[in-house]
């Protein structure tokens, strides 16, 4: 885990992920704090869990599936009002640039 | 108005006599609040009209015997959606967003006859335990107003423990709800991972957050824990099993209960003023006749850690629906779809929810998912383990809320290592959807301490009557900050 | 250098259930842009997904035609990525235990046959549409965005473009004959994305791959295959490397067109869906799908050739869609003869179809007309050549019986009536009657038709001929 700290980079690519920019303070500042945590985190390789099965969901049961039934909520109008930009009943959106990426 | 009732069944017990109207208490309220806001920023939005009117419906209507919160005014956490009524979970991505539909807590409240009195002011989307990471601004503590509130919910603590309100409510993603609470001197449960359903609670952690209430006393928070608890079909995390009743349930006898203390919980990095005094509320719970001993949560110390690592990987998805698209800030600035995208996120986000974002990022993507997100799961497995093994010879586990009382305004947020480190005590009990609730067990200068009780799963009426039997054989919680003690005799 | 090939194919298929794989809203199309979307296809806030038990049962459907091992622990798990159609920007999908995994379906290529295997087949919610426009701006509609969806992953068996064309028609076959989908490319309702590699015979190790886009039928999909293989072929004979990129296929050239080079694989931080609990799936559940699942193709075929005396060509050509299957097993069932009613959905209706562009679902045709029309032609009631006049009027939407009795087009075979008529064209036609009797053929074929003639041409010809021949035979 983690062998090396987070690098600038590394940071700059996960900023890039999630979608967001960073100024150079904050790049600096988050790959340090970053770093920090991680280092943190890196403690649990102190515990083995070789034959320990992840826990993911904590739900106290399995799942009750709902029976399909259809129910139309009616909110169209009520969303579509609360949407920034919209037209005809569609979102509005910027296109994308990069035509390529519409898979 | 609030003030003049230490409880809701005194309160409700007026209503039900006309001794004061419904509309009249909201209008007190409403006063209270605004009052207090300068001081405290407990609130993102006071809901005056409405609640006048909800107010005024419940008169007309007549105030419900059989219902406690029949024409009570409840205060909701802003992270609880309520149809059209502002709700931002502190972020100015959501600061324009008016929900088309009530969290299901709400609905159940507003069901049972509760004016909603306003949306309270937190952590940006829940992410703190100090509420200075607010859009709209830091809450302070009505015990001293340099001092934090806590967090999350450090609105709701703060307007529960001022006196405005009997019942707030809150949400505990790692300590959201019993850390305000333990900082404010009120009593805090998080219930049962799957108790209360999470319909309308804007998702921090899916696996860890709960809602909870927040009121003046152990009896109060049964009482609205009766009203919220239950499946609903909507959330397919939320439990089947049976409610009891837990007003019913609290017998104050806790005669024979078995205590564990966990070492881990009293050890490194606990003030010695909390420690002193939660070993004083142990001491008093003995007395009462339960046998108290020593016990073992040896992964706990690895709780943080794995929270750290949890919280943030689902936060960064749950956060991604925040793209400026269908609802809440959409940046002016943008040409095209990636800048709007990235504009939108980050003008809207703040730094400590841009860091959790990109710890968690960072933790499921390629090359760290193993490392990290499945590491961190199989360590939660432990702490479940380590859980379950007490439980096997203990009804309930023990221990302070939180290692120190309230910390001064500014003094945490720089570094949030030191913040992180804060949620030790209370990450356990979220990491294995365990209820744990905080109630007043004393100050140390000054300041209120909380004592946590955690139990087995949907075991709230024990862990309830636990903390009960502390408060009815203590006077913690009749303490009360200067602030609330206007309408006080 | 000799090449082999190896492809493989992703196939997504929507299911037709009420709603929505993890929200109540209805799967319907057509509808106004987002009338049919709720807070949770709109990825609001504090909404949670609810999973449909519908969709698993079809998916567990699907997964038995697939001869695939349902998995009876499973779970969802997250897909993120950000786009416009995609209101979480994760997917709700299953990622390391699908709902099954291990099947096959065979095939066959010119005769030959051939078993290919299914990976994993896993459901999952689809997107939204997102319409770009010229002016700047894209438009969109979340009606579809939760519809449930099934993809299906083949094995590295497909070795040849003819053999992917044979297995998506056998896998549409399949699973259409669940009825747990419209199956049709043409609608959406089922997508292929596709990839492709070739190596030199002999080696172990798989050739980088292509993907393939906007293939938008089967044969589209073969088209674009051949073209890969080929160019593949041509950039390593002439000593150049295979890049891992996407292409599209380019309808109007036949060509596939370079869209992008892959930068190492998209980052999708695939995690378990906390919202969901595991789901479980009993025996009992399992067992029930098997007792009650439809029949399947070959089943239909051997009954076909074995109880109703059907040729293998024809029993594989009736069962190409459920819709033709079930449309003559229910006229059969009414009574119509199989290899006539066989013939006219080969010959006539199919004709009509395609001349219309139409399915058989979609026009006024009934299995209970055909077979009605069938029968009356079995009972001699009515000519073939009336038949073709029926025909017209059954796929118009009419009772054959109501149309045949309103035309008066019933023949003519009863010998009380047809005798006096036959015995005054013989009156009347002496030199006919010297000429038969001379050995002269040709007289019956004149005859014949003077009495068809006297009955308007609704005299049964069978009868006549053999009333003619015998009072011929009297005189």
């Amino acid at each position: 885990m983690a062998e090396e700290p987070i690098s600038r980079a590394e940071v700059e690519h996960v900023a890039e992920l999630a979608k967001l920019s960073l100024t150079d303070e904050q790049a600096s500042k988050f790959t340090s704090q970053l770093d920090e945590i991680i280092t943190m985190i890196d403690g649990l390789n102190e515990v083995n869990t070789d034959d320990v099965k992840p826990t993911t969901n904590m739900a106290d049961a399995t799942a009750i599936l709902r029976e399909d039934v259809a129910v139309n909520a009616h909110q169209k109008d009520a969303l579509i009002n609360e949407a920034p930009e919209t037209e005809d009943g569609f979102i509005k959106v910027p296109a994308i640039i990069d035509e390529s990426e519409d898979a | 108005m609030t003030q003049q009732f230490d409880n809701l069944t005194e309160l409700h017990q007026a209503l039900v006599n006309k001794d004061l109207s419904a509309t009249e208490l909201t209008q007190q309220t409403l006063t209270n609040i605004h009052d207090h806001e300068d001081a405290l920023n407990a609130y993102v939005t006071v809901n005056d009209d409405e609640a006048l009117a909800q107010a005024k419906q419940a008169d007309e209507s007549g105030i419900d015997a059989d219902n406690v919160f029949s024409g009570v005014p409840v205060a909701y956490k802003d992270n609880l959606t309520t149809k059209g009524l502002l709700t931002t979970a502190a972020s100015k991505i959501l600061y324009n967003f008016k929900p088309v539909y009530d969290a299901d807590v709400v609905t159940r409240l507003r069901a049972a006859g509760a004016v909603t009195i306003g949306k309270t002011n937190l952590d940006e989307f829940a992410m703190g335990g100090s509420t200075e990471t607010s859009y709209f601004g830091t809450v302070h503590n009505p015990w001293d107003t340099t001092k934090v509130p806590g967090g999350s919910s450090g609105g709701s603590a703060a307007t529960v423990a001022a006196g405005d309100v009997l019942a707030a409510l809150g949400s505990d993603t790692g300590g959201s709800i019993r850390q305000p609470a333990a900082f404010n001197g009120i009593v805090g449960l998080k219930p049962t991972y799957g108790r209360v359903s999470r319909w309308g609670l804007i998702a921090f952690a899916s696996s860890l957050d709960q809602i909870g209430p927040m009121t003046q006393n152990v009896t109060d928070a049964a009482a609205m824990m009766n009203v919220i608890a239950g499946r609903d079909e909507r959330d397919a995390t939320s439990s089947s099993k049976e409610v009891p009743d837990y007003v019913a349930g609290l017998s104050g006898d806790i005669k024979g209960l078995k205590i564990g203390v966990p070492k881990e919980f009293l050890g490194e990095g606990i003030d010695e003023g909390v420690r002193d005094q939660i070993k004083t509320a142990i001491k008093k719970l003995e007395a009462l006749g339960a046998t108290v001993d020593e016990v073992s949560l040896p992964h706990s110390t690895h709780g943080i850690q794995a929270y750290y690592i949890l919280g943030p990987s689902e936060a960064s998805s749950n956060l991604q629906r925040f793209d400026g698209i269908r609802y809440g800030y959409r940046t002016p600035n943008a040409k095209n779809l990636e800048e709007l995208y990235v504009k939108t996120r980050s003008e809207g986000f703040g730094d400590e929810v841009k860091r959790r974002i990109m710890l968690g990022t960072f933790a499921l993507s390629a090359g760290s998912f193993d490392a990290f997100f499945m590491k961190a799961a199989k360590i939660r497995t432990l702490i479940i383990e380590d859980f379950k093994k007490v439980f096997d010879d203990y009804d309930v586990i023990v221990g302070p809320t939180a290692p120190t009382p309230a910390f001064g305004i500014g003094a945490e947020t720089k570094d949030p290592m030191t913040m992180y480190m804060n949620d030790m005590l209370t990450v356990p009990a979220n990491l294995a959807g365990l209820p744990a609730v905080s109630v007043p067990a004393g100050l140390v200068d000054g300041l209120p301490v909380g004592l946590q009780v955690i139990g087995r799963p949907f075991d709230e009426s024990r862990v309830l009557n636990t903390a009960f039997a502390f408060e009815q054989n203590t006077t913690f919680h009749e303490l009360k900050p200067s602030m609330s003690k206007g309408g006080r005799a | 250098m000799n090449f082999q090939t190896t492809i493989g194919l992703e196939v997504h298929v929507e299911l037709k259930t009420n709603s929505k794989i993890f929200s109540p809203s209805p799967v319907e199309f057509g509808d106004n842009p987002n009338a049919n979307t709720n807070v949770i296809d709109w990825g609001y806030p504090g909404v949670l997904p609810t999973p449909n038990k519908g969709v698993v049962e079809y998916g567990m459907r699907a997964a038995l035609a697939l001869h695939a091992k349902i998995n009876q622990h499973t779970h969802f798990d997250r897909k993120n990525y950000f786009y416009p159609d995609n209101p979480k920007a994760y997917q709700i999908s299953q990622s390391d235990v699908p709902l099954a995994q291990n099947g096959w379906i065979e095939i066959d290529v010119d005769g030959k046959k051939k078993k290919i295997g299914i990976e994993e087949m896993h459901i999952e919610e689809d997107a939204g549409k997102n319409t770009h426009n010229p002016n700047g701006y894209s438009y969109v509609d979340l009606n579809r965005q939760g519809t449930p969806l099934i993809e299906i992953v083949s094995k590295p068996d497909i070795a040849s473009p003819d053999e992917a064309y044979a297995y998506l028609e056998t896998l549409r076959q399949r699973i259409q004959f669940t009825g747990v989908s419209d199956v049709k490319m043409e609608e959406g309702s089922m997508r292929v994305d596709v990839n492709i590699s070739i190596r030199p015979y002999g080696t172990d190790k798989f050739g980088t791959k292509t993907e393939l886009k906007n293939l938008n039928s089967f044969n589209y999909v073969k088209k674009g295959l051949q073209f890969e293989e080929q160019r593949q072929q041509r950039v390593l004979l002439s000593g150049g490397q295979i890049q891992q990129e996407t292409r599209r296929y380019d309808e109007a050239s036949n060509e596939t067109i370079l869209m992008r080079v892959k930068e190492g694989a998209d980052d999708y931080r695939y995690f378990p869906e906390p919202d969901i609990p595991n789901v479980e799936i009993a025996d009992d559940w399992i067992k029930q799908i098997e007792e009650t699942m439809p029949e399947m193709p070959e089943r239909r075929r051997q009954r076909y050739v074995d109880d109703l005396g059907l040729t293998d060509y024809d029993a594989m050509v009736l069962t190409q869609t459920k819709e033709m299957s079930d449309f003559f097993e229910a006229a059969v069932a009414q009574g119509a003869d199989a290899k006539l009613t066989s013939n006219y959905l080969q010959g006539d209706v199919n004709a009509y179809l395609n001349d219309n562009h139409l399915d058989l679902q979609d026009t006024k045709l009934t299995p209970d007309h055909l077979a009605g029309m069938i029968k009356l032609q079995m009972d001699g009631t009515i000519s073939s050549k009336m038949a073709k006049k029926v025909f017209k009027a059954i796929m118009d939407g009419e009772e054959p019986n109501d149309y045949v009795k309103a035309h008066n087009l019933v023949q003519l075979s009863d010998p009380a009536q047809l005798q006096p008529i036959i015995d005054g064209v013989l009156d009347a036609n002496a030199q006919s009657i010297e000429d038969f009797k001379n050995g002269k053929d040709r007289a019956v074929g004149f005859l014949v038709g003077q009495i068809m003639k006297q009955t308007h041409g609704q005299a049964n010809p069978k009868i006549v001929n053999k009333l003619l021949m015998t009072s011929l035979n009297a005189r």
